[in-house]
């Protein structure tokens, strides 16, 4: 306990945090059939900001209208519920380990402003591969790996192959 | 049998309950990994930390096989599990986007969940981004129209696609990691430390 007061980055053995992470995915499989994902509540967060402003458009976007269906709000699903569970188990494991507090966390060679630019960037570019993979590093590459599904393979193999290959450029973010 | 609610031994209901104490489990033990921390996330594409490479691996591996045995033993029907469906294109695609944004973010959408519990405004900003790419994708719909529905092969598995019986794929992939995570400590230790 002494020693994580010292450090606030001391965390889990990584073996250790991704066996959990098996058990749980077991869990989740066998409880609903499905896996974990994250990037749908933001899609859900997207569709009901849209369908609030303009409900025609939504029922005209051939994307926005898969999501939105009669009285059902689209925030009622659940990936919106396991994310609130997500935030709460993240803030909970946090405050346990010292590490809450706003700040933005960058390489001290760069500035804030850079770092929140390419956050903002990469963000973009997530979202948007996100949505044309239909899911993320969660949902796609993780779940589907679980069941073995050929997508989520290629996706994951795209995501970390890609990123691999451009890391060089941005070597000056992290390093 | 498994899944329970798929099979209705549980009800409807209890989804929801179920998806909260999920996400719950989740969020703690990403975070408490040190995903919330976009420089440990980022390190293993520059060699000075590869948490996420050995919790991702582990991970798969401890779902995959505990999921086959589960199949064997008659206590899940594997067969009734959503398989995430393969679309080739979008897959590649949308993946080589998604690595770009990784690399030049330090998070992807359920490790900056994590980040934003705990107050890092980085990545609130890249939720907001998140949420902007989302948003040019839906607004954009008949461009991405192609790519998106390109190539729909179905639910398939690799059982399908390699025609190899299931047991040996996943050796095959238990194998590839463990060379893997080997491998990693090898760099690691040649790698100029970064401390973050």
């Amino acid at each position: 306990m002494k020693e994580s007061k010292k450090n606030r980055h001391v965390y889990w053995n990584p073996y250790f945090g991704g066996f959990l992470l098996g058990l749980l995915i077991i869990f989740t499989f066998y409880m609903t059939g499905r896996g974990l994902g994250a990037s749908g509540v933001m899609k859900s967060g997207v569709v009901t900001m849209v369908d609030q402003v303009s409900h025609e458009h939504t029922l005209h976007n051939a994307y926005y209208s898969k999501f939105v269906s009669g009285d059902k709000s689209p925030m009622n699903n659940w990936l919106v519920f396991e994310t609130l569970g997500v935030l709460a188990g993240a803030f909970l494991s946090g405050s346990l380990a010292n590490r809450i507090g706003f700040r933005v966390q960058h390489s001290p060679k760069i500035t804030v402003k850079r770092r929140l630019v390419f956050a903002l960037l990469g963000g973009i570019l997530f979202g948007l591969g996100a949505q044309i993979a239909r899911g993320c590093t969660s949902g796609a590459a993780l779940s589907g790996m679980a069941v073995l599904s050929t997508g989520g393979f290629i996706t994951m193999l795209s995501i970390f192959g890609t990123a691999f290959l451009f890391a060089y450029f941005f070597r000056k973010n992290w390093i | 049998m498994g899944p329970l609610i798929p099979n209705g031994i549980l009800s409807y209901e209890w989804n929801i309950i179920i998806a909260v104490l999920i996400g719950l489990a989740f969020g703690f033990i990403l975070e408490a990994s040190g995903f919330s921390s976009s420089r440990k996330l980022a390190g293993v594409f520059y060699g000075y930390d590869f948490a996420v490479l050995k919790v991702f691996f582990t991970a798969a591996l401890v779902s995959v096989i505990g999921l086959y045995y589960m199949d064997y033993l008659g206590w899940i029907n594997i067969s009734m599990l959503y398989v995430h469906p393969t679309y080739l294109w979008a897959a590649i695609v949308g993946g080589a986007i998604m690595g770009i944004g990784f690399v030049a973010g330090g998070f992807c959408p359920g490790t900056s969940i994590c980040a934003v519990a705990i107050g890092k405004l980085d990545a609130w900003v890249y939720v907001l981004g998140i949420m902007i790419g989302v948003l040019v994708f839906s607004e954009a719909f008949g461009t991405f129209e192609n790519i998106y529905n390109d190539t729909n092969l179905g639910n398939i598995t690799l059982v399908d696609s390699l025609g190899l019986p299931a047991s040996w794929i996943i050796l095959t992939v238990t194998v590839i990691a463990l060379i893997a995570f080997f491998i990693s400590d090898v760099v690691r230790k040649r790698v100029k430390k970064v401390f973050y």
